[in-house]
């Protein structure tokens, strides 16, 4: 098991907060809560050993296609693929923004 | 073995109760001049349940004990039982799960609740092993849990190879994680960290009680009858090793 | 399989919204929700990912009006199995409904049981708050009728099948499983002969849902339908207690036992001849 943690650029903090997901077999758990305007904050805590890159790219893949709003991002994760992990992602952007 | 022998010192001119099955071993006797029931689960060569001749809690042993209490509780004596736990495991087998093992085993834990709710004092004391199933239906809704303190003597939820196939370890892997982690560990001194037994005490010789064994033992018992002030189990909460059980308690009856 | 195209399907739905299924619309509450972040103390130490919640759903609410507390674990979660914190949150929401009808509240509950059992990572502390839930079922059985549902996939086996024998009523599905000891563990204990813990169809008919219902040691057999589970919990909570509690029959189930021929091995038909009748 490993923690990581990761930042990026954000726009602002929305006003709801999500739970998607899962910590069962290939899936994950992800808390999304309001943060701090500008920032977009994700702590991991993962299962998989050594795949802090793949994290990276695949965070800067999906937020690269539109600015995030400020979160602090919460993943439990229990072995899923990048997949996997972003659909989590899109459905808890998606409960966010319905708030 | 153990079981039987310390159910035979702490019983000794006790009046046995009949209609049971062979493998329980359940006598009405005294302790400090009152009246109370010992309760035992023994070994039983015969047992037409071929997977519970060893001591094991199958479906004749669940049913017999919720029998047993439910008979003390008929009497409306409020008199103390006393558990005597030497039970190596639930009985593993078809014709126990198809028969409905763990409805047997409810019947026991639901007859020992019953008699504390209804005010009998209940104590268990742990004289050899207190396995998972066997343990929650024989001794685990007791008010109060005494153990000898000795290596025979363990409390835990499955045996080591069983979990370490379970957990997909090897059971070098599992015992070095015991020593760090204090609920999986299968020593008794881990275990009376957790805040679950009453009192531990050290005898002389645990496999054939001597008579100065026999009176420190039954000392202990009518401490525990006497300490005994609710009918719940809040007792077994507060020590530092089982602090999250306390938490989550007080934070349902803050948002409650 | 075809359950699993219908959008109606209860075994599907996590713990938390199967809660929220049960409860009369708009009433669900949830306590200690997973905002909170009450995670188990032991499970990142041994390197295991923990989940927010710890698998538990705590929710109260209401069912045809009447005050309801709903336990819900969650079997996708480290197959469901108790920890110190879960336990804790079942065994301390059931503790608090008992003291509520002692206050004059008559909170019932209903147990959404989908459980391997203890969680041998937290070994002797979910072991104890197996008994602390055993204790608080039969505390809170003799004001209102505690019901347990095991609709599937996990099924409910250890300490937990014993709870799910305490309870009031005990509702199934087909896709259910009732059993103290799992596959496996029977297997390594007592070898492939006496239980393969592969054969899947052998398992299902000793202790799958139908067969629990059809020997009298599960009180409701339905579908995994959403709309049927919910008024059949919410009739059975209407009910009051059972007429006899199933694990106070100490009498009828020694006196069948004794009837048995113990020495060949069993098949379901036999459980069920052995057992019917009882059913009155």
């Amino acid at each position: 098991m490993q923690t990581l943690s990761f930042e990026f650029p954000a726009g602002q903090p929305p006003k709801g907060r999500a739970l998607v997901g899962c910590v069962g077999s290939g899936d994950l758990e992800v808390l999304l809560e309001p943060g701090t305007a500008g920032t977009l904050t994700i702590q991991v805590q993962t299962s998989v050993n050594g795949a802090e890159q793949r994290w990276q790219h695949l965070f800067e893949r999906i937020f690269q296609e539109q600015t995030p709003p400020a979160l602090n991002i919460d993943i439990h994760d229990f072995g899923a693929t990048p997949g996997v992990v972003r659909l989590r992602l899109e459905q808890g952007f998606e409960e966010i923004g319905h708030d | 073995m153990r079981g039987l022998q310390w159910f035979n010192a702490l019983s000794a001119g006790a009046t046995p109760v009949q209609g049971l099955p062979d493998s329980l071993q359940v006598a009405d006797g005294q302790l400090n001049g009152q009246s109370v029931r010992f309760l035992a689960v023994v070994t039983d060569p015969n047992n037409r349940f071929a997977r519970a001749r060893n001591g094991e809690v199958g479906l004749l042993e669940g049913w017999g004990l919720a029998k047993a209490v439910d008979d003390a509780i008929a009497r409306g004596d409020k008199r103390p039982l006393i558990a005597i736990v030497d039970v190596p495991s639930q009985a593993y087998g078809r014709r126990e799960e198809a028969l409905g093992i763990h409805q047997a085993l409810a019947a026991a834990a639901d007859s020992y609740a019953r008699a504390r709710l209804a005010g009998h004092p209940v104590i268990a004391l742990l004289v050899g092993k207190a396995m998972s199933g066997a343990f929650l239906a024989h001794g685990y809704q007791a008010n109060r849990l005494i153990a000898l303190r000795d290596p025979g003597v363990m409390v835990h939820a499955m045996g080591k190879a069983s979990a370490a196939r379970v957990t997909l370890r090897s059971v070098e892997e599992l015992e070095a994680l015991a020593a760090s982690v204090p609920p999986m560990a299968y020593d008794i001194d881990s275990y009376a960290s957790l805040g679950l037994l009453w009192e531990t005490l050290t005898v002389s010789q645990i496999e054939q009680p001597t008579a100065d064994d026999v009176a420190r033992v039954s000392d202990c018992l009518v401490n525990a009858i006497k300490d005994i002030d609710s009918a719940d189990l809040s007792g077994r909460l507060g020590a530092s090793n089982r602090a999250a059980s306390s938490h989550v308690r007080q934070l349902l009856r803050e948002q409650w | 399989m075809t359950d699993w195209l219908n959008k109606h399907s209860f075994v599907e739905l996590g713990a938390r919204q199967r809660a929220k299924a049960l409860l009369d619309a708009g009433t669900f509450r949830e306590l200690i929700d997973p905002f909170q972040r009450v995670m188990s103390p032991w499970l990142s130490r041994q390197g295991v990912v923990p989940q927010a919640d710890d698998g538990v759903v705590i929710a109260k609410g209401s069912v045809a009006g009447l005050p309801v507390v709903i336990a819900a674990i969650e079997g996708n979660f480290q197959g469901g199995s108790l920890g110190e914190v879960g336990g804790a949150k079942i065994a301390g929401a059931l503790e608090l409904a008992a003291e509520d009808n002692r206050n004059g509240i008559p909170t019932r509950a209903v147990l959404l049981l989908e459980t391997g059992g203890v969680r041998l990572q937290e070994a002797n502390l979910g072991l104890a708050a197996i008994a602390d839930i055993h204790a608080a079922i039969v505390d809170l059985r003799q004001y209102q009728p505690v019901i347990g549902v095991v609709a599937g996939s996990v099924g409910c086996f250890g300490g937990m099948s014993i709870a799910a024998g305490l309870c009031s009523y005990l509702v199934v599905t087909r896709e259910a499983r009732l059993g103290l000891n799992g596959p496996q563990v029977i297997e390594q204990e007592a070898g492939l002969d006496e239980y393969d813990s592969r054969d899947r169809p052998f398992i299902w008919s000793l202790t799958g849902g139908e067969q629990r219902f059809n020997s009298g040691l599960a009180d409701r057999y339905v579908a995994d339908d959403v709309v049927q589970i919910q008024q059949t919990v919410s009739a059975l909570l209407q009910q009051g207690a059972p007429e006899q509690q199933r694990s106070r029959r100490a009498d009828f189930y020694l006196a069948r036992l004794a009837e048995l021929d113990a020495t060949p091995q069993i098949d379901p038909a036999t459980v069920r001849a052995l057992y019917q009748g009882e059913r009155s």
